[in-house]
């Protein structure tokens, strides 16, 4: 269950609450700028800059007629003096009714939420959890695919690193997916989500070749292959071409496929996809705003 | 004779607590996670003695010692084939079975060195996931790890 002092992870949201929220992301979508949040105040704390997610998240306060203020970068916050996150949430916590932060280390949300005033949404805690963008993930799937139960979910790049596949993973759980993992045997989903599939009863593959999925996948949710990853550059120059997405290569592929990315991305979807109509990454982040708007609100008890 | 020996000095204790079945390895451990080095009461310390179950075992005794919760659960996270008997009288009044507890608290060193844990003076806390397996999950940045990798604070 979400809980009144925010939200963290994904793993705190059962089903109800990811299908209440889809809906609140609708009905956002549909009228977009309710005055939900008139009189309201909302700090983006930013300890390591993020400005696709700090704008989103701001455009969805700003729209609903709330406030916000916050930092967008640890070097002009108190924390570059010193100061504890403790103190610091401590502080932030007395002012405003609602904190969103992003921090490079991992459980820092989970700690300010323990000791906010008032509700914390997690922004993104360095590799561990980034539980709104899951939210505009599985929301960009429904809304794509007009269902999330029973579809081919194909995960491809960084699945060692990546918070984004491990996140959507955990929360795809409750609709029957089929998992196609592929990625270089470097960065192979890690044990712990493999383990989770099993215990969950879960299909997965494990491919290290992209066009051995391609037919089959509902979703490919393609992620950025980090060159800071690999000791051996030319190991990153060969993995980089190899999971690199061209328009060519989706000629046979289902009519119903969408291609997501939680962006930025770099060399893993060639330009030439960006014309084809099963591009979705650009729609997918603009989803984002609908999603946190649902997050928010309803952390709030307004909806 | 060795284990009649043994059991005599376990009985030799008038009251306190004794822990049984350590595994040999892990006694000096017990000794230190536990800081029965600073403690004042009577403490006997055997170690490599024979062991039906374990091949070498340790015991360690303590005069007027009743362990509390934690201190049982530090025991139970190194040795869980450990036995607590409490003693009076020189009579053996309590057995105690270890068992792993839901969560842990500020015990453990979360091994993440990314962990708001180990950056921020922040307690550290455990959850049992499974049991069976012996598997716990770091309540801040999630990070799962099995038994055979904790680190003791």
């Amino acid at each position: 269950m979400i809980k009144a002092n925010g939200l963290v992870s994904i793993t705190d949201c059962d089903k109800d609450d990811i299908l209440r929220i889809l809906d609140l992301a609708e009905q956002f979508e549909k009228h977009p700028n309710p005055h939900l949040l008139d009189g309201k105040l909302v700090a983006t704390l930013f300890f390591e800059p993020s400005t696709r997610t700090r704008l989103s998240f701001e455009t969805a306060v700003q729209r609903l007629g709330g406030r916000v203020i916050g930092f967008s970068d640890a070097a002009t916050s108190s924390s570059s003096k010193g100061e504890t996150l403790h103190d610091t949430i401590k502080m932030v916590s007395n002012y405003v009714d609602l904190i969103v932060m992003r921090h490079p280390v991992e459980g820092a949300a989970r700690y300010a939420s323990e000791v906010a005033g008032v509700p914390v949404i997690n922004a993104g805690d360095g590799a561990n959890q980034h539980p709104t963008q899951t939210m505009l993930d599985l929301y960009s799937i429904k809304k794509t695919q007009g269902r999330l139960d029973n579809l081919t979910i194909s995960m491809v790049g960084d699945l060692k690193y990546g918070r984004t596949v491990h996140s959507l993973l955990q929360a795809m759980q409750y609709f029957n997916p089929t998992y196609n993992f592929v990625a270089p045997p470097e960065l192979r989903m890690p044990e712990q989500y493999r383990l989770f599939c099993e215990e969950k009863g879960l299909k997965y593959k494990e491919e290290t070749d992209l066009n051995a999925v391609l037919k089959t996948s509902d979703i490919l949710y393609m992620t950025r292959v980090q060159q800071e990853r690999f000791t051996d550059p030319v190991e990153y120059e060969k993995v980089r071409n190899t999971y690199t997405l061209r328009n060519s290569m989706l000629e046979d592929t289902k009519d119903n496929l969408r291609i997501l990315h939680p962006l930025p991305r770099i060399t893993e979807i060639a330009a030439d996809v960006d014309a084809n109509p099963k591009a979705y990454y650009f729609e997918q982040a603009r989803n984002g705003v609908f999603a946190r708007q649902a997050v928010i609100c309803s952390i709030l008890g307004l909806v | 004779m060795k284990a009649s020996h043994t059991e005599l000095i376990v009985r030799a204790l008038e009251n306190g607590t004794v822990i049984d079945h350590i595994p040999a390895e892990k006694l000096f451990k017990i000794v230190s996670i536990l800081n029965l080095d600073t403690i004042a009461d009577q403490i006997t310390i055997g170690n490599n003695l024979e062991s039906k179950k374990l091949g070498k075992k340790g015991v360690i005794k303590i005069a007027d010692k009743v362990f509390k919760a934690e201190e049982l659960n530090k025991i139970a996270l190194l040795a869980p084939t450990a036995r607590i008997n409490i003693v009076k009288n020189y009579e053996v009044v309590e057995k105690i079975d270890l068992s792993l507890p839901e969560q842990i608290n500020d015990i453990l060193q979360c091994v993440n060195p990314m962990c708001v844990t180990n950056k921020q003076p922040v307690a550290t806390r455990f959850d049992l996931t499974d049991r069976k397996r012996g598997l716990l999950k770091c309540h801040y940045c999630e990070r799962a790890l099995s038994l055979s990798e904790i680190v003791l604070k």
